[in-house]
């Protein structure tokens, strides 16, 4: 890692929207031959911070330099035509279209009549061969391949512009382990070729593999530089979820100790439930009154896991007991029915019910376990709304306001008033303090411990180890959609000890399948 | 004197904050148009022969009684983000079944004939509405290509039903419905008046009209919560049809023939229309059953106002769809944003994409 | 005389079983693309359709009947191309047939009003590129739903139409624009049995020739396929995603346009009713021709499949005369519903495989 002239520098980046900072002030470059990784949680900012360099948002303050030159991209065609590739998260490819016809797609090689498609297949033979992949066959529609060759496709097209920076926006996401080999093997081609190369994964053990250096971003804030070679993966964890490992250990003193019978039966007992792409076959039991904890970061399979169990999405393997009884979980309808309740960590696009009111989205779940007939009598409602406004402090205590009006703490209270109005057994809670501000987020924790204290079985879901700690009195630990390890909290555990187990974790050591 | 004023201010202020205030202040206008080309525009005046009521008015309130009724059901099927683009042939239909079946029966003037004949429509109107409700929500087809099917092929089933005649027959209890009246006032528009009430009284005592707007706003969140749409989305179309059947009689009952190329014809932009002007969104959500009837009443007004000025009855289509335009603009995010930020919505649009 | 009928027939059937042999086995189309499997279904069902004829009723397979089939559908077959472009950005334009009746009511006004013809011409065809472009506009700029803003423009241009007459317009009978529809007899068979191909005929052939070359040979026409699949990749592939998804509107309404010149050139005449419900026919056309009703994948080639048989049915269910003529849009909106079912199927057998 020589010190080259930098091929990008952007400096002093910052992007709003209504109601968000999502990039506040970031510094980031990168240099010709390097693979620059870019982590950080949820909301961190990576997405946002790539679509500014692609000019896909507009930038509202900063620069951008690229070559040498100050430039403002206009869109993913501008930014190609400065050489600046990007193959997005998900394949942004046409599947009813060639292989071929995506990788040249808007390049195409013109003959007597419009294209010639001999030519352009041609070419793109050539391209997908430069790559190693010799052997796809441009004429064959993209759809048959597998997301991970398509992945691959993407990766190609982008290197048709001859680009001098690529960007992979969490290109692994979907591919298994020899699948990010031959990845692997692309990109470093490229980065010998001197293409400067930005990384998205939260996959630690990739990181560590490809990367040259790292960028860490936390809540939209530029969190550090560093050579790969330099950086501990405790380190990384840490400067993520933003807690130094000396804050951590003095959090833990506060965890709450309870007590509960041993040997109940308990209310729920999955064994390996698990489903294709989403987690691998796992086993949770759940006590009566337990707070069980779920660690692991983003991708790590956490949310899957709370969704198999409370029927948003079909097991395809494994079953799930209640109270003794296997029961099929189909739809939230069929868990909500078992005594099941889900709070989701996408709190806009699955939680609330925009224009609606606070009072009607409390009691939106047991309305909908009722049917439409039977109507939860107004009055009924208002105590409800009252009831949960009153406990969960929700505020304004306005009971008409639409909940769209509130801020994100206030929806998430209203949210858990719904499902505690639902009187569940067990409460799956993922993600329910991000982005919430800390006043809420110390009140939702307290009712965490109450609840629990009143019988309820609960999950607790979050990418702070901290609070994960603190409430729970197990911990599953999981990593790239697998269970890791199932700590039992005591004095002794800590949030070091979860960064310990997943940093420590070597993936190759488990893979089995 | 104080107030009274406050209170009308108050009153005022309320009324302001209806979504239907535009399509109100559009009745007034028009009104007012109408008023300066015939002071006499508003009289009512009684009958001294058979004590019924007459002027302008009434007949606007006649003839909006089978577009209040599809709207009233378009509204529903828009709140769920749906559309139902039959509701027009689906009236054809209705009247078709009810002409042929008393054109049939021995006694058609008898009560018995008459109910049989309403019952008979509203059944395959609700069928019709039944299908488009199952492939909307089971087949999960596009609810505007289901309907458009329905449309074009109910049209077609209207034809075949009476031979591609314009069937005409005579039931007493049937013409008492349409041009009957109770206290000098239209029976038509009681009718409509107090289904359009129950069905708002239902929608909104039920948790349907909650449960409706939660598929509409968000339909993932309501899964999550629990509510299973399927149930709904078929209720809603299914009540779309059998209003719609109720509009086809009401509008063949008037002059006791179906004219199956022309009953209903385009009328289902009359209620989607309504729909929007009464302040429901197309893309679903929160709906206005009142303001849906407000701009059923405003369209009647402006289809009457446009005879009345007179231009040809069959060129209204293209006011009507300059009306949709602006307001589809009027609803876009982009209009909206160059009102509050310029470069709102290039983001907005990012942000979609 | 019967050995004389049968050598040109025989020549047919043969050349006809050559061409579909081609297309199967040589065509690019097939070796690449399951895409292309609906269309093969398509032609299949238009074998079997003559087939069927050819035995049932006889005289099917005969120059007389397929010139006067391509003849009777030239119109069809443009719209359908027309409807094509859309359909495959996963756009719908439900306006072509109110289009055409405002463009051929305003051509033989203007023809007849002492207007040079080719000038009538033209601007019959700039209606319908301004119609697409208000519709394109809308749906690109202002995210108006594409069947909403084409409803409006739907109910836009038949009001238009209505506006400028409600009567039949008769073209004078020396005009030139009646020369399009001239009946060339390419090769004089016996009696009846020509085959005659008039300009109209040609411009029909001309439009899926070109609307081939642009769909398969332009950046345009592959961007309206990316586009189709989605629209987030095309955009985030670089691709004029704005630019191409207005001009798929603009080139079916000027297709419109061209429909109604050919329409008006075969009957001579123009009527503001012209042309209700062309718009399931050409759907139809397009959907049984093989094209995904959610964009993405389909051919031009199918369209004019599709078109063709639409065309055939009807001309099947008036040769059977059992069948009432009222019914053929509800066997062609049942056929539509279930080529729209069997790409549900399919579709979702290739998402869990």
């Amino acid at each position: 890692m020589t010190a080259a002239e930098p091929i990008v520098e952007m400096h002093d980046i910052s992007i709003s929207f209504p109601g968000v900072k999502a990039l506040d002030g970031v510094d980031f470059r990168m240099f010709p031959g390097e693979v620059h990784t870019l982590m950080g949680e949820n909301g961190a900012g990576k997405s946002t911070l790539i679509k500014a360099l692609t000019g896909v948002y507009q930038i509202d303050s900063g620069s951008i330099v690229v070559g040498g030159q100050r430039r403002q991209f206009q869109g993913t065609g501008d930014a190609q035509e400065a050489g600046v590739a990007t193959v997005y998260q998900e394949v942004n490819l046409c599947p009813n279209l060639t292989i071929g016809e995506n990788v040249m797609l808007g390049r195409e090689v013109r003959g007597r009549v419009g294209i010639s498609w001999k030519a352009t297949h041609r070419a793109a033979a050539a391209a997908l061969a430069r790559l190693g992949l010799a052997d796809l066959d441009p004429t064959r529609p993209l759809g048959s391949l597998s997301l991970a060759v398509q992945q691959l496709v993407a990766i190609t097209r982008g290197t048709v512009f001859e680009p001098t920076v690529l960007v992979l926006d969490e290109p692994t996401s979907s591919l298994d382990a020899n699948e990010v080999e031959q990845l692997f093997g692309v990109i470093r081609g490229l980065r010998d070729r001197g293409v400067a190369i930005l990384f998205v994964s939260h996959f630690l053990d990739q990181v560590y593999e490809i990367s040259d250096r790292i960028t860490i971003l936390r809540n939209g804030q530029f969190q550090g530089e560093h050579l790969t070679a330099e950086l501990d993966r405790s380190t990384l964890i840490s400067t993520m979820i933003g807690k130094d490992l000396a804050t951590l250990r003095s959090l833990d003193a506060q965890r709450a100790q309870r007590e509960h019978e041993e040997g109940a039966r308990p209310v729920v007992r999955a064994r390996g439930l698990g489903r294709a792409g989403g987690i691998t076959p796992t086993d949770l039991e759940l006590q009566p009154g337990e707070v069980v904890g779920v660690a692991g970061l983003l991708g790590s399979g956490r949310t899957e896991l709370a969704r198999l169990l409370y029927g948003a999405d079909r097991a395809d393997r494994g079953t799930v007991e209640i109270d003794g009884r296997p029961v099929t979980l189909t739809s939230p309808a069929v868990g909500l029915r078992h005594g099941l309740a889900y709070s989701t960590e996408n709190r806009r696009d699955e939680g609330i019910i925009a224009d609606l009111s606070v009072r009607e989205n409390i009691i939106l779940a047991i309305q909908a376990q009722r049917g439409w007939l039977r109507p939860v009598p107004r009055k009924e409602q208002d105590r409800l709304a009252e009831r949960y406004i009153t406990t969960l402090n929700i505020r304004p205590a306005d009971a008409d306001r639409p909940i769209k009006n509130l801020s994100g703490g206030n929806q998430q209270k209203v949210l858990l008033g719904r499902w505690l109005a639902t009187n569940p057994d067990v409460l799956i809670l993922d993600e329910p303090t991000r982005g919430i501000d800390v006043g809420a987020k110390a009140e939702i924790q307290e009712h965490v411990l109450e609840l629990a204290g009143e019988g309820m079985a609960l999950v607790f879901i979050s990418s702070e180890l901290e609070e994960v700690v603190r409430l729970s009195e197990r911990i599953l630990v999981l990593k790239d959609r697998e269970k890791i390890a199932e700590i039992e909290n005591g004095a002794d555990v800590t949030a070091e000890t979860i960064v310990a187990t997943i940093a420590g974790h070597d993936q190759n050591a488990e893979v089995v399948a | 004197m104080t107030q009274t004023y406050s209170r009308l201010r108050a009153g005022l202020g309320a009324l302001a904050h209806k979504p239907y205030i535009w399509g109100v202040l559009g009745i007034v206008a028009l009104l007012i148009v109408n008023v300066t080309r015939d002071p006499g525009y508003l009289q009512i005046s009684v009958n001294p022969a058979n004590g019924y009521l007459a002027g302008n008015l009434l007949d606007i309130l006649r003839e909006s009684a089978p577009i209040v009724m599809i709207s009233v059901g378009m509204c529903l099927v828009v709140a769920t983000s749906g559309i139902d683009l039959s509701v027009g042939s689906v009236m054809a239909v209705s009247g078709a079944v009810a002409m042929e079946f008393l054109q049939a029966a021995s006694a058609p003037q008898s009560t018995m004939s008459a109910a049989m004949a309403l019952l008979l429509a509203l059944t395959v109107s609700s069928l019709l509405g039944l299908v488009n409700g199952v492939l909307v929500a089971y087949v999960r087809l596009q609810p505007f290509i289901t309907t458009l099917i329905t449309m074009l092929a109910g049209r077609g089933l209207a034809k075949v039903i009476t031979g591609g005649q314009n069937t005409s027959a005579s039931s007493d209890g049937l013409a008492w419905i349409a041009n009957g009246r109770v206290l000098g006032f239209p029976v038509v528009v009681i009718i409509a008046i107090a289904l359009a009430l129950l069905i708002g009284y239902l929608v909104r005592r039920s948790a349907l009209g909650m449960m409706i707007e939660a598929i509409g706003i968000n339909e993932t969140a309501s899964r999550m919560a629990g509510i299973k749409p399927h149930g709904l989305l078929i209720t809603v179309y299914l009540l779309s049809g059998l209003l719609a059947g109720v509009a086809g009689v009401f509008s063949t009952a008037t002059v006791m023939t179906v004219d199956v190329s022309n009953t209903g014809y385009l009328l289902e932009l009359d209620a989607i229309l309504a729909v929007v002007i009464g302040g429901t969104a197309l893309s679903g959500g929160k709906f206005s059953l009142g303001g849906a009837v407000v701009g059923a009443l405003l369209i009647t007004t402006l289809d009457k106002t446009v005879v009345f000025l007179g231009v040809p009855s069959a060129a209204t289509p293209a006011f009507k769809a300059v009306v949709i335009i602006v307001i589809c603009l009027a609803q876009s995010s982009r209009v909206r944003a160059l009102f509050r930020d310029r470069r709102g919505p290039v983001r907005m649009k990012e942000r979609v994409a | 005389m019967s050995t004389t009928t049968q050598q040109p027939q025989r020549r047919l059937l043969t050349s006809l079983a050559d061409t579909i042999r081609s297309f199967v086995s040589g065509s690019r189309l097939l070796r690449l693309n399951a895409a292309a499997m609906p269309t093969a279904a398509a032609l299949l069902i238009f074998v079997v359709l003559v087939t069927f004829g050819q035995v049932q009723y006889g005289g099917i397979v005969e120059l007389g009947t397929i010139s006067s089939l391509f003849i009777n559908n030239a119109y069809l077959i443009i719209l359908a191309v027309g409807m094509t472009f859309v359909i495959l950005t996963g756009g719908i334009d439900l306006s072509v047939g109110s289009v055409v009746a405002l463009s051929s009511v305003a051509g033989v006004m203007l023809a007849n009003a002492g207007v040079n013809p080719w000038i009538a011409v033209l601007v019959m065809i700039a209606i319908g590129t301004v119609m697409g472009l208000l519709a394109g506009v809308l749906v690109d700029r202002f995210d108006v739903q594409p069947f909403i803003a084409t409803l409006a423009t739907m109910f836009l241009a038949r009001g238009l139409a209505s506006m400028l007459s409600t009567t039949p317009e008769r073209l004078e009978a020396d005009s030139a624009i009646l020369g399009i529809a001239t009946r060339l007899t390419i090769y004089d068979g016996p009696g009846v049995n020509d085959l005659v191909v008039p300009p109209s005929v040609i411009i029909a052939i001309l439009t899926v020739v070109v609307a081939y070359v642009v769909l398969h040979r332009t950046r345009t026409g592959r961007t309206a396929y990316a586009l189709g699949a989605s629209e987030q990749s095309a955009r985030l592939m670089g691709l004029p995603v704005a630019r191409t998804r207005v001009l798929v509107y603009v080139i079916s309404g000027s297709l419109a346009g061209l429909a109604a010149v050919t329409y008006t050139a075969r009957l001579g005449s123009a009527q503001n009713v012209t042309g209700i419900g062309w718009e399931l026919n050409a759907i139809a056309a397009v959907v049984i021709g093989g094209t995904l009703l959610t964009g993405g994948a389909g051919y031009v080639l199918g369209s004019l499949i599709g078109a063709l048989v639409i065309a055939l049915m009807n001309l099947l269910i008036i040769r059977d005369g059992s069948i009432p003529p009222e019914s053929t849009t509800i066997i062609t909106g049942g056929m539509l519903l279930v080529f729209v079912l069997l790409q549900r199927l399919v579709i979702a057998r290739r998402r869990k495989g």
